[in-house]
């Protein structure tokens, strides 16, 4: 863990301990143990940030991969020529929609199958968020609202096996 | 139209839909969906998908922003979710037990109340210094931000929290029964009626949508409603599109995103109500 001391002059390094300088400002004399819980507040949140960033990075170059491929082999069936819904909800759909259909996909080196992966990863983002969410709660020695998250996880893990997509 | 032609089209038109998602917390959703149908002549089902996976990238594209520069209520917003997230797994179970159209009709009614209602607050959004809310004092959901714009930090106490997480739940289920409006119900709640700042509610809002949309996301994907077609050049344009508009938010006017959302919400309820009445 770095301490405010030893940390890079960043942009977002400045306002670390915004909140401690106001009160201070107010003539309230923050405690060290304050500090120390404002530190690890704001380390959390620069962790959740971070997430976010790099599911998003993730995501968006798996999708502009794929694209290229796509428009490199030509695409078949695409979407512009008014499609039917029924021919994608019936089996052997030109577009992977379980994992196994993605395996497959990938394995044949399809651009569809590197954007339907870029767009996975983009749905889990906000998911591995919430799992981040439940540990910096607990870092944050924040018993119930780790609980409150963890709660949250269940549910969206449990929708992602309900909806039969796991 | 080539699949180039059009995935170029749908990019730039994407971009324009993320900064405005980005701004009043509601997703791109609301440009993305009307488009794919109108313009492009594509399936419902499948402009829908295309939408939620618009709103998982505004939120998480621009949550990133909004999360580092304190805007977001991180503790609220997490809280909240409890509701979102229940509310959209009850709603993927009765989206076919309940008549479609009549649910358009009954949220277009809701979401121009609540237009009116987040209009009408204009000249009294005062910022609450004191909050005899339980939960909320227990769980410490109240904040502070730095406001670019009145160039202060702002401390706002967080009230009304049952009546929030009630509103949270409808919010969750409205979200995944129609796949739009995942956003509408979420500001009015924290802005009517859990007194956040503007803001505050919008950036939380757009933090929260992504979560309720993977919610329900599982459940699309499955369907196989996300076309990767349509959804490549949505996820790349909305997501560029929102990292450019989180960037403005901060130096905004609380009241310019007010009216901002408040034309937004109205179109999105004419536009549910058209879709109720007409077909």
């Amino acid at each position: 863990m770095t301490t405010p001391t030893d940390r890079p002059a960043t942009p977002e390094g400045n306002d670390d301990h915004r909140s401690v300088v106001e009160e201070a400002a107010a003539g309230h004399v923050p405690t060290s143990a304050e500090q120390a819980q404002d530190h690890k507040i704001r380390q959390a949140e620069l962790a959740i940030s971070l997430v976010l960033r790099i599911g998003v990075g993730v995501a968006v170059a798996l999708v502009l991969a794929g694209l290229v491929v796509v428009l490199v082999q030509g695409a078949h069936g695409a979407a512009v020529h008014g499609t039917s819904y029924k021919a994608y909800t019936a089996a052997g759909t030109p577009f992977p929609h379980s994992i196994a259909g993605l395996r497959t996909s990938l394995a044949r080196g399809e651009g569809q199958g590197i954007i339907e992966l870029g767009l996975v990863v983009l749905i889990l983002t906000p998911i591995l968020r919430v799992a981040v969410g439940v540990l910096t709660f607990l870092y944050e020695e924040d018993v119930r609202m780790a609980l409150i998250t963890l709660f949250v996880l269940l549910v969206l893990l449990g929708s992602f096996v309900a909806g039969g997509a796991a | 139209m080539t699949l180039l032609t059009f995935v170029l089209l749908l990019f730039a038109i994407s971009i324009a839909a993320g900064v405005l998602g980005s701004l009043v917390g509601l997703g791109g959703g609301i440009v993305i969906v009307p488009v794919l149908t109108i313009v492009f002549g594509i399936d419902i089902r499948l402009a829908i998908g295309a939408s939620l996976i618009s709103v998982i990238a505004t939120s998480s594209g621009a949550g990133a922003t909004y999360v580092r520069e304190r805007i977001t209520n991180l503790r609220a917003g997490m809280f909240l979710e409890v509701a979102t997230t229940t509310g959209a797994v009850t709603g993927a179970y009765l989206t076919t037990l309940l008549p479609a159209r009549f649910l358009f009709i009954l949220f277009g009614v809701v979401l121009l109340y609540s237009g009116v209602a987040v209009y009408r607050k204009r000249h009294a959004a005062a910022i609450l210094t004191v909050s005899h809310d339980r939960i909320a004092n227990a769980l410490q959901l109240h904040g502070s931000y730095y406001d670019d714009a009145e160039q202060r930090e702002i401390d706002y106490k967080v009230t009304g929290t049952p009546v929030g997480l009630a509103m949270m739940y409808v919010a969750g289920m409205v979200s995944a029964l129609l796949g739009i409006g995942s956003g509408a119900l979420k500001v009015p709640a924290m802005d009517l009626a859990m007194h956040m700042p503007m803001k505050v509610s919008t950036a939380t809002s757009n933090f929260m949508i992504g979560v309720t949309a993977a919610a329900s996301a599982g459940f699309y994907f499955a369907r196989g409603q996300i076309d990767p077609y349509i959804a490549a050049p949505v996820a790349a344009g909305v997501l560029g599109g929102a990292i450019g508009g989180a960037r403005l938010l901060g130096k905004l006017q609380g009241n310019t995103v007010r009216l901002i959302f408040v034309a937004v919400l109205a179109i999105i309820a004419l536009e549910m109500l058209q879709r109720g009445i007409v077909g």
